[in-house]
């Protein structure tokens, strides 16, 4: 401090003279303040990544679901991560219509086979891509859409049989999470 | 004896911090137009409000419990079991509704007399962010009692930053510390919601700092000549502002106890449910006009998608508050001398309340093109119709009076600096 405010002190920093301690006051100046600007960063990753998902949150990340009491035309919602996953049996007439619509006419192209592993069984995590509220079309009384999958009530969105976008301000097709088949009748999500 | 005692002990400290010098400044000898309209009540109105949340607020804290299976059985708690629980929360509650009442008169004040002109224009900025972080208050606030508004408000808002480019997935999933809302979002929800309004408190003492440096606008929005223009804070404001809390605390005393839950959704006492969304969210009544213009973007623009225009727009709208002095060039500040822009200024006033009409009623058509047709509106008044009405030639001011003092004094301020501007003269 006292140096900044005196003269004399920062003439003698330059030992040799003029211009040239000023450079060199300059230099130590900044690379001082970058690494105070690093190390401060480093130091607030902690911080950051502290509100990421925890150990135990990522730890509850596959669920099994027994497929065989579900009958063709029914679905069933579990929940895996929190989030309800949409399990539906399609009918034959369901798939026909997934598989009919040209791709030309999707917001998100994508065919019903790369959304299905068994064409029967789609398998799809049931959060709106707008907004993330739940569609409705699950149960059999409930309002389906125009397309006859899925509508969301929150803005609009209406899903087909392959549960993909076809109208209204959501951006993706529901989303396909990880699963496999354990055997005919059960698959693990996650 | 007594008395000098005091006396003594004050100039002490005094002396040593000098709070009491500044507090005499500040609150009593603080010389103030002469002039202002009941419309400059709402500021302080607005700071009592703050401190009522911030002490309900407290109290509330000791009953309630931040953990999704408990939460909303905490606050049911509170309302039948804990003395006086029903009161703290209906305060709290129907607080933050008030709050924003005020302070949205307070902003309107501000545009329609031109508060925010130079050299007014960093108080100005202050309020905005004021603004911002009432809202983010209100909006963690509200997720606490974990209703299934509370719940699905959460998702939509915190999932509005999925629509950021690239990493927008991830930082949604940072806000939420988990896959959805959850356990931990209501925990750092709690914690943000504990500190926001401390941190409200740091920006107030900035807006009061930066009020006091010029001192307060008036509705004829010129500056004062002289001490005749202006009169002491204390005892002519702080007996008007007074009688302005009184006529507030009627009001809201009213709403409290004859109509505590008129301006919540009933379906905020259903608990939280991740599994069903309820068939109408609507945020309180306070967003409904931000939860409009969100909607009314239905299609695509280019490769953005309606989603991120909706959203930029959403939050595009508050933030343009903060061009206001650079979008309006007019040297006239009051709209009383601007004819063309008061009109403006009052339309914009109908436009904001269709806007909040439409966001709480169904996104389909009628509602959507009104929406749509308000939205463009909104964004209309301030990019184009305040930069053009500050050309002269679109919006010739009327002229403006000598000083402040001349219509009320008759005959000109500085000849009648008698009596009534007498405790100035020793202000300078
Ligand atoms: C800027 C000031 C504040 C605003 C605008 C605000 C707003 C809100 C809102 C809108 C709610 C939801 C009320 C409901 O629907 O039940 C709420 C709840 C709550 N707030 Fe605040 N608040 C403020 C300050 C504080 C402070 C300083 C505390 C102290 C910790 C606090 C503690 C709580 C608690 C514990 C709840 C949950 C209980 C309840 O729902 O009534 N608030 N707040
Ligand atoms: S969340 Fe589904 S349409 Fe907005």
């Amino acid at each position: 401090m006292a140096d900044s405010a005196n003269p004399d002190l920062s003439g003698d920093g330059s030992g040799d003279g003029s211009g040239d301690g000023e450079t060199r006051r300059d230099f130590l100046y900044l690379a001082a303040g970058a690494m105070g600007a690093v190390g401060t960063a480093f130091v607030t990753w902690p911080l950051i990544d502290s509100m990421n998902p925890a150990a135990d949150v990522l730890a509850l990340s596959s669920t099994e679901v027994d497929l065989s009491p579900i009958e063709e035309g029914m679905a069933i919602t579990v929940i895996w991560r929190g989030n309800p996953v949409f399990v539906r049996h399609r009918t034959a007439a369901e798939i026909e219509v997934a598989r009919a619509v040209p791709l030309d006419d999707l917001p998100d192209p994508q065919a019903d086979a790369d959304r299905v592993q068994k064409p029967e069984w789609l398998v799809m995590v049931g959060v709106c891509t707008h907004l993330g509220c739940i569609p409705i079309g699950q149960r059999p009384g409930e309002r389906k859409g125009e397309f006859g999958g899925w509508f969301c009530p929150c803005h609009g969105s209406h899903y087909d049989t392959s549960g993909r976008i076809r109208k209204g301000p959501a951006p993706r097709n529901l989303d396909v999470p990880p699963y496999e088949f354990l055997d005919d009748t059960t698959i693990r999500i996650g | 004896m007594n008395g000098l005692t005091i006396t003594a002990l004050v100039k002490w400290v005094d002396h040593r911090l000098p709070i009491f010098s500044l507090l005499n400044e500040e609150l009593n000898e603080y010389p103030t137009p002469r002039n202002l309209s009941y419309w400059w009540n709402f500021g302080s109105l607005a700071g009592i409000v703050l401190v009522i949340m911030i002490v309900t607020g407290i109290v509330l804290a000791m009953q309630y419990t931040p953990h999704v299976d408990y939460a909303f059985d905490s606050v049911e708690r509170i309302m039948r079991d804990v003395n006086y629980g029903w009161l703290l929360r209906y305060i709290h509650m129907n607080g933050g509704s008030f709050f924003f009442a005020l302070v949205y008169i307070h902003i309107f004040r501000g545009l329609y007399y031109g508060s925010y002109k130079e050299p007014r224009e960093l108080l100005w900025i202050l309020g905005v962010v004021l603004f911002l972080l009432m809202m983010a208050t209100a909006f963690v606030g509200y997720v606490l009692p974990w209703g299934q508004m509370s719940y699905w408000a959460a998702k939509v808002i915190t999932n509005m930053f999925s629509a950021v480019p690239l990493i927008g997935d991830y930082i949604v999933t940072w806000l939420w510390g988990g896959f959805t809302v959850g356990n931990p979002t209501l925990n750092r929800f709690y914690s943000f919601h504990y500190l926001l309004p401390f941190v409200i408190i740091g920006v107030v003492i900035l807006h009061l700092w930066a009020l006091h440096r010029f001192g307060s606008n008036n509705p004829l929005g010129i500056e004062a000549k002289g001490p005749q223009d202006k009169i002491p804070f204390h005892p002519y404001y702080t007996v008007k502002d007074a009688f302005g809390l009184g006529v507030f605390l009627v009001l809201f005393a009213a709403i409290l106890f004859f109509a505590p839950n008129a301006l919540g959704e009933p379906i905020n006492y259903v608990e939280a449910n991740p599994l069903v969304t309820p068939a109408h969210i609507v945020p309180e009544w306070y967003f409904l006009p931000y939860y409009a213009i969100l909607r009314s973007v239905t299609f695509d623009i280019w490769f953005l998608s309606a989603k991120l225009i909706g959203v930029v727009l959403m939050f595009g709208s508050s933030l343009i508050l903060f061009l206001m002095p650079w979008l309006d060039r007019s040297p006239v500040r009051s709209a009383r001398f601007r004819p063309a822009y008061k009109m403006a200024f009052w339309v914009l006033v109908f436009d904001c309340v269709v806007l909040g009409w439409v966001g709480a009623n169904p996104p389909e058509p009628p509602y959507l093109y009104i929406g749509q047709v308000a939205t463009v509106w909104y964004f209309f008044h301030f990019l184009v119709l305040v930069p053009l009405l500050s050309l002269p030639a679109l919006d010739r001011p009327k002229p403006l009076p000598v000083s402040i003092g001349e219509p009320v004094l008759k005959g000109g301020g500085a000849a009648s600096a008698g009596a009534p501007a007498k405790p100035m003269e020793k202000a300078p």
